[in-house]
């Protein structure tokens, strides 16, 4: 009869335990469905040449990285110092994906903050950002040799995520 | 006075009318874009609907749905459209599948679980009861 009494308690417990634990998911981090799918196809002007059309299978044969960013995105500066980071380690070229905006502006902004891009696509009208499920700039995609998504981040890359997470699934993407 | 008001009014709601005009000129196509869009989620304001958001992505998802209807696509191939590129997290009705099936099932186990503890609780009561009587 005694037991009874840690009914409540035991109620308590479970519950703080599943409100515990959805305290640590983010909700904003969506699984994507688009991994270990193949990447969007497009054929996108590079930002600095209006004219010119470059397409995916540009990349193809090689482990690329993916990075969604625009001049009016804060949180693009914000990890522009991480992102800095991976371009310049040379492991896989980075490719920006300038979502949604102006030519000029995404030009002055790279002036401004530094270019890390091996190039940026312009999708003005962020056609192909919906192709790839983007929601919250800055995104970052790592595409294997065959073409196919193997990692997506939505949110800032930080020095960690970079060091932990991309740069040791560049490499055995590259040795795959 | 009132006289003036009136005409204020009236010339004013007359405006607004004009404002207020249907983003499409085809009601149909209108009706339909809505009708997925109570459907669907808007990414970046998670509890509401893309209907109901003036977010940027939903305008363009609003506007991305009723150029998809206008090439002559149906509703659940606009809805697959969705799912390819957001997950089911866009669906505001997932579906039935090995990992929501708590989703879907949860309440009714939580029901389940309920009516058993009531009816064991009223047996329980029933039993005490006539013992006090007696």
């Amino acid at each position: 009869m005694n037991r009874r009494r840690f009914i409540p308690l035991a109620l308590f417990g479970v519950t703080a335990a599943f409100l515990g634990a959805g305290l640590t998911l983010d909700p904003r981090e969506l699984p994507s469905p688009l991994i270990g799918k193949k990447a969007p196809a497009f054929e996108l002007p590079p930002l600095g040449a209006p004219d010119k059309r470059i397409s995916a299978n540009a990349f193809e044969g090689q482990v690329w990285i993916l990075n969604v960013w625009a001049s009016w995105c804060v949180s693009c500066r914000e990890e522009h110092a991480a992102l800095t980071t991976l371009a310049r380690s040379g492991a896989a070229p980075v490719i920006g994906l300038n979502y949604k905006d102006e030519r000029e502006q995404a030009l002055a902004w790279l002036g401004r903050f530094g270019d890390p891009y091996t190039m940026s696509l312009h999708d003005r009208e962020g056609r192909l950002g919906m192709d790839y499920g983007v929601y919250g700039v800055p995104e970052t995609f790592v595409i294997d040799r065959k073409g196919v998504i193997r990692y997506k981040r939505v949110g800032i890359l930080t020095p960690e995520i970079v060091r932990e997470r991309i740069l040791p699934l560049v490499k055995e993407l590259q040795r795959a | 006075m009132p006289r003036f008001f009136m005409v204020v009014l009236s010339i004013a709601t007359a405006f607004y009318a004009f404002a207020a005009s249907p983003v499409s000129e085809n009601p149909d196509l209108e009706k339909r874009v809505m009708a997925l869009a109570e459907e669907l989620r808007c990414l970046v304001c998670q509890n509401q609907t893309l209907a109901d958001s003036h977010a940027a992505l939903a305008i363009d998802l609003k506007n991305r749905i009723r150029e998809l209807l206008r090439e002559g696509k149906s509703e659940g191939e606009v809805l697959d459209f969705m799912v390819q590129r957001y997950g089911d997290f866009v669906l505001y009705r997932p579906p039935l599948r090995a990992t929501t099936a708590l989703l879907w099932g949860g309440p009714f186990i939580l029901l389940g679980l309920g009516v058993t503890g009531w009816i064991a609780w009223l047996r329980r009561r029933k039993t005490t009861e006539a013992e006090g009587i007696s």
